[in-house]
């Protein structure tokens, strides 16, 4: 039973790196795609068909280019930088349960790798660490942009954390769990159990504070437009800038699974139809990531730690309290 | 099995990360291996069975450490070694072995003596979360409140450092009003 554990545990693990990273890159090629459908352009059409191939000749240059350590940089941090961000992205997925559990010639199989009852918690945790990524990479490099880039992704740092943490206070609260398996099991009922229903307000606080956590449009705060550079990546070439990259997009993927396990029913009852419903509703998150990134401009850093602060979070802890007084009378 | 390598393996790295942060002289260095050793801590909660305590500590930390960055950014320039004075190696290193000797006995002495007794021994079938709970709004309910009213009062004292002029936006003011703004500082600079 040990080793079959192991076994299963270490295939989990691989499959679960192997997929995610392997969708990464379809991802920018569908982020191209729907971007380029967006803004009235065809995006990658010379290689292969509908430029399909674009993702492989992408990846043979990021893994055949030249890794380029600039002089004047702190060595060590500046090349381990990138593995951080990576590397939590990955790590948060081990408490996600990506499909209902599904007997597979006669073996049971429970796509999640290790369900520990603080699930969600640990995610949030870890997806927090990754940010570490950004920051030693601006500070290592000795550049002023990368420097004024890991400055600004601190700053977002402390502001939209707390705005997590309290946002999804109330369905934990509601739910009496940590677990995500916990949270898909307590609305299996069908769409009128959906946790959606009850918090709206925890709903879009979540869904705020997704877009700072993964660093898309409306908050891509990190690597600021006006500067014409791509801040904290600047210095970085080759694979150490696609580390970043996987990264980034590894995390949109993981973050479109937990908002709808947490708030719209997840998997439901476990039966292939909702699996199918499951995996569809986390195309359509990881999609409205891309349609934001189409139709907003960014904000500025200012613009929301005011927003962060002064508004989302008295809302956020509004909503507790009101959630606290609901249960109790 | 396992967990006796987890173990040594994570007490090896944690050792070794705070070695970092003591020694080195660079601050990326000490910053980075003191967030590396806190989350490293955190295996041995994760080892024990404290999920809960083990996902706070990453949380907890990982923030915190982040605010020092922060500092550190602001005050030093961050690829450059920093210039330490060192003092008495002698006292420094005695004084540090003595305060480590002191932690390990202080901490062995009731394993040694067999005196020990879980004063709220683990309810069957309850989630570790619920457990921390349940204890630290009974036992350790006034502790919890206190610690909560001086985070209150840290707060607000520095809400109230800070928060000079804090209506005030350069970015929604006309041209103007900058203007005045900035002459009455000098007025007061100079006077």
């Amino acid at each position: 039973m040990e080793t079959a554990y192991l076994i299963e545990t270490v295939i989990k693990i691989v499959a679960v790196l192997l997929i995610f990273s392997a969708l990464a890159g379809l991802g920018t090629y569908f982020e191209r795609k729907v971007l380029a459908f967006m803004q009235r352009r065809l995006g990658p059409m010379n290689v292969g068909p509908y430029g399909l191939l674009q993702i492989a000749a992408d990846g043979i240059k990021l893994f055949t280019k030249e890794d380029i350590i600039p002089t004047g940089v702190v060595a060590r941090i500046f090349k381990i930088a990138p593995v951080i961000t990576a590397a939590t992205a990955f790590m948060a997925a081990a408490a996600i349960p990506f499909l209902p559990s599904f007997t597979l010639f006669g073996y049971t199989v429970n796509p999640i790798i290790s369900d520990i009852n603080i699930g969600i918690l640990y995610i949030l945790g870890i997806m927090g660490v990754g940010l570490y990524g950004p920051l030693l990479g601006g500070m290592a490099s000795a550049n002023k942009y990368s420097l004024i880039s890991a400055a600004r992704g601190a700053a977002v740092f402390i502001s939209y954390e707390v705005i997590t943490g309290l946002s999804i206070l109330a369905p934990i609260m509601m739910v009496g769990s940590l677990s995500l398996v916990d949270f898909n099991n307590y609305q299996a009922g069908g769409i009128g159990d959906w946790i959606i229903w009850s918090q709206p307000v925890a709903f879009v606080l979540f869904w705020i504070a997704a877009f700072a956590e993964t660093g898309r449009t409306p908050f891509h705060l990190v690597a600021n437009d006006h500067e014409i550079i791509d801040g904290f990546g600047t210095e970085y070439s080759g694979m150490r800038w696609g580390l970043f990259f996987i990264g980034e997009y590894a995390n949109m993927f993981f973050i479109s699974f937990i908002i709808p396990l947490i708030f719209l029913g997840g998997f439901g009852d476990g039966s292939f139809l909702g699996a199918l419903a499951f995996l569809g509703k986390v195309a359509f998150f990881f999609f409205f990531f891309l349609w934001t990134r189409a139709a907003w401009p960014d904000v500025r850093p200012d613009q929301l730690m005011w927003l962060c602060w002064k508004v989302l979070m008295p809302i956020a802890v509004i909503n507790v309290v009101i959630t606290g007084f609901v249960m109790m009378f | 099995m396992f967990e006796a390598v987890a173990f040594y393996l994570f007490a090896f790295l944690t050792i070794a990360m705070f070695f970092i942060t003591v020694t080195t002289s660079q601050a990326l260095y000490a910053l980075t291996a003191l967030a590396a050793g806190m989350i490293f801590i955190s295996a041995f909660f994760f080892i024990l069975g404290a999920d809960f305590l083990g996902a706070v500590q990453i949380v907890v930390y990982s923030g915190a450490v982040m605010a020092l960055y922060a500092f550190g950014m602001m005050f030093f320039d961050t690829t450059r070694d920093v210039k330490e004075k060192h003092g008495n190696k002698l006292i420094v290193s005695g004084l540090s072995i003595l305060v480590a000797v002191l932690v390990v006995v202080i901490i062995a002495a009731p394993i040694v003596s067999t005196n020990m007794s879980a004063s709220y021994p683990m309810t069957e079938g309850v989630g570790n979360t619920q457990e921390v709970g349940m204890v630290l709004f009974t036992k350790y309910l006034v502790p919890f409140e206190v610690a909560a009213v001086m985070l209150l009062v840290a707060m607000i004292a520095g809400i109230v450092l800070a928060g000079k002029k804090m209506d005030l936006s350069l970015t929604l003011m006309s041209d103007d009003d900058v203007r005045q703004v900035k002459e009455e500082e000098n007025k007061k600079v100079l006077s």
